[in-house]
């Protein structure tokens, strides 16, 4: 009994202010759930409103629409493949191309630079993945297409033409140029990631290979690549999947054309550049919910990379705190 | 008898030497790859800083769009437009943002916390021009363009942006602090609101720079939703908002080499702008971190 006296707090708490404790515990939850129900129902919402557009489109051509080649306004016939195509080969070489060069950038950056070097360049390929898709667009066009037309793309055809995709003629736009944007785009948002992830390596694993006599560069491929093998996936997916959607700077550079051509020098087109070039201008109803359709694919497309992606990196990270 | 030549090991040959070629080899790799994403850095920033610059000056940043075929001209409609576009999406965003953060952290159980987190990981990878899309089916269809519609769409692209790195702050409260607060009989939510927001307010504020960053850049949430406009300051949100992105966009595609110089000189102010914003915001990130985790 005496030691409830001793607290006199408890019972000036059951008053007024244990109510507006309760009240504002209670609106702070609320208001907190609410704003995530926004979230996911905003997430929901761009679902719906891309499928309820497309759904003209989808019900008059079904499946057919992703593999007919089509576009043709004034007989109201189209298809997806050509984007689909597009969309495919662009995003893939150009992982091809930054992939190996961001691992490269992330394995210096995280293992070899000096702590000074460090702290300057990290930041520095930061900023590359800070610059706005249209100005790197802008770029593109008037400057590395240019370029790439006097200077590289001859060589490649006159040393490699055999090779189909370099059998055309050279043009300062086209689908190799959107291949070389994609890929400045995609370096170092996979860089940037797999930093981390190398960073993340146990320091006494790195220091035991080193110290059983293996060179820097045993240690990096038997430690640090062979450790962190499910993360570099995971950052190669998410960095594929932005090259998928980007849609502004491959307008720019791609030069539009709705088909299938063997040589990437070329023009062309992916789901995303086509949706940017044709929405606004769109003349009938079929062609709106046609390009709603193209959105369609390209959101699944998105949601299924980065699910890959987000959930490659929870059993990473499972495995990773797991073990330790 | 046993005098072994030192010169054997310390050259080193055969294997040993192949594996420190092998190791140079692949430093030298490592050190070029960094200096290629460097140069590819430093090449954009010059091209567009060289063909820009020079034609920035008071006329230029004041002045109204051009009429079409017509030189000279400005962007200060331009800048105007962006601004109130990032405005809009900041003060939709930040709220819903920052609240998002406390209910993962501070409120939802596990599951329902990662089911969010899912939600806005998927959001931020979301490829933008469907959010142009989207918007365009939810506010433009059957109305007219609008700042407000271009200013949500940016500010979805914001949301999961600044959720995250609220979320992150948060965790680097440390729990002592919050039990501290509770065991001085404070209720959750003054905890919340007294303790745990204040110590995570610099990193809430730095993340919103760096979302405002990126948001400023983005072209094609924008794109069906605020692209066709007058050519002078506009003000009101109720109508479509010139902006620099949409604009270098449609400047870019214009066979008009006047056009080109004037994308070059938005292209300028709008990387200026984009990366002194976020290279502040990151310097800011940095100093936080280091802060809150002792």
């Amino acid at each position: 009994m005496a030691a409830v006296n001793a607290f006199p707090a408890t019972q000036v708490l059951t008053g007024s202010r244990r109510l507006r404790d309760r009240l504002g515990d209670r609106l702070l939850f609320l208001l907190t759930l609410l704003a995530a129900l926004v979230a996911i129902a905003a997430m929901l919402g761009i679902a719906y409103k891309v499928f309820h557009g497309a759904w003209l489109a989808i019900s008059k051509y079904g499946l057919g629409f992703l593999t007919s080649t089509a576009w043709d306004v004034n007989k109201a016939a189209f298809g997806a493949l050509p984007g689909l195509y597009g969309t495919a080969v662009t995003s893939f070489f150009a992982l091809l191309i930054a992939g190996p060069l961001a691992i490269a950038v992330a394995l210096f950056l995280s293992e070899l630079a000096p702590r000074a070097v460090r702290g300057v360049l990290g930041p520095l390929v930061e900023m590359l993945a800070a610059i706005p898709s249209v100005v790197l667009g802008l770029w593109g066009i008037l400057v590395l297409g240019p370029f790439v037309a006097a200077h590289i793309e001859p060589w490649l055809h006159d040393n490699l033409g055999f090779l189909p995709i370099f059998s055309g003629d050279p043009s300062s736009s086209g689908v190799f140029i959107a291949i070389l944007v994609l890929a400045i785009m995609i370096v170092p948002i996979v860089a940037s990631i797999c930093r981390e992830l190398f960073l993340s390596v146990p320091h006494e694993l790195e220091d035991g290979a080193l110290a059983l006599g293996a060179t820097r560069w045993e240690m990096v491929r038997g430690v640090v690549l062979s450790s962190s093998r499910p993360g570099i996936a995971a950052a190669l997916i998410l960095g594929l999947g932005r090259a998928l959607g980007e849609a502004i700077a491959v307008t720019q550079v791609i030069g539009a054309g709705w088909w299938i051509h063997k040589s990437f020098f070329g023009p062309g087109d992916t789901l995303a550049s086509r949706i940017a070039s044709q929405f606004q201008g769109a003349q009938t109803k079929e062609q709106t919910a046609s390009l709603f359709y193209l959105a369609a694919i390209l959101l699944v497309i998105g949601l299924v990379t980065n699910l890959a992606a987000q959930l490659i990196v929870r059993r990473f990270e499972v495995q990773r705190t797991g073990g330790s | 008898m046993a005098v072994a030549d030192p010169s054997y090991a310390l050259r080193g040959e055969g294997r040993s030497r192949r594996r420190r070629l092998v190791n140079r080899a692949a430093e030298g790799v490592a050190l070029l790859a960094a200096a290629a994403a460097i140069a590819i850095l430093a090449v954009v920033v010059f091209s567009v800083a060289r063909r820009g610059f020079g034609q920035l000056g008071f006329g230029f940043l004041t002045g109204d769009l051009p009429l079409f075929g017509q030189p000279g001209g400005g962007i200060a409609p331009l800048i105007v437009g962006s601004a109130l576009l990032v405005g809009i999406a900041t003060v939709i965003a930040l709220p819903l943002g920052v609240l998002t953060a406390l209910f993962v952290t501070e409120f939802a159980e596990r599951r329902s916390a990662s089911v969010i987190q899912l939600t806005l990981d998927l959001m931020a990878g979301l490829p933008s021009i469907i959010l142009g899309v989207f918007i365009f089916g939810l506010l433009v269809a059957g109305h007219k363009q609008s700042g407000y519609a271009g200013g949500i769409a940016l500010s979805i692209v914001m949301l999961p942006l600044i959720a995250r790195s609220t979320q992150e702050v948060l965790r680097l409260v440390p729990d002592s602090h919050r039990e501290g607060a509770l065991a001085l009989g404070a209720s959750r939510w003054r905890t919340v609101v007294g303790v745990v927001l204040p110590s995570a307010l610099g990193g809430i504020l730095t993340g919103t720079i760096l979302a405002i960053a990126r948001a400023a850049g983005e072209t094609a949430p924008l794109l069906f939703a605020t692209s066709i406009y007058a050519n002078t300051v506009e003000w009101n949100p109720g109508h479509a908002l010139p902006n620099i992105p949409v604009q270098i966009f449609i400047w870019s595609e214009s066979s008009d080499p006047n056009d080109h110089q004037r994308a070059w000189a938005a292209a300028f102010v709008l990387l200026l702008f984009v990366l002194v914003t976020s290279l502040l915001g990151r310097a800011a990130l940095a100093r936080t971190r280091k802060k809150l985790g002792q």
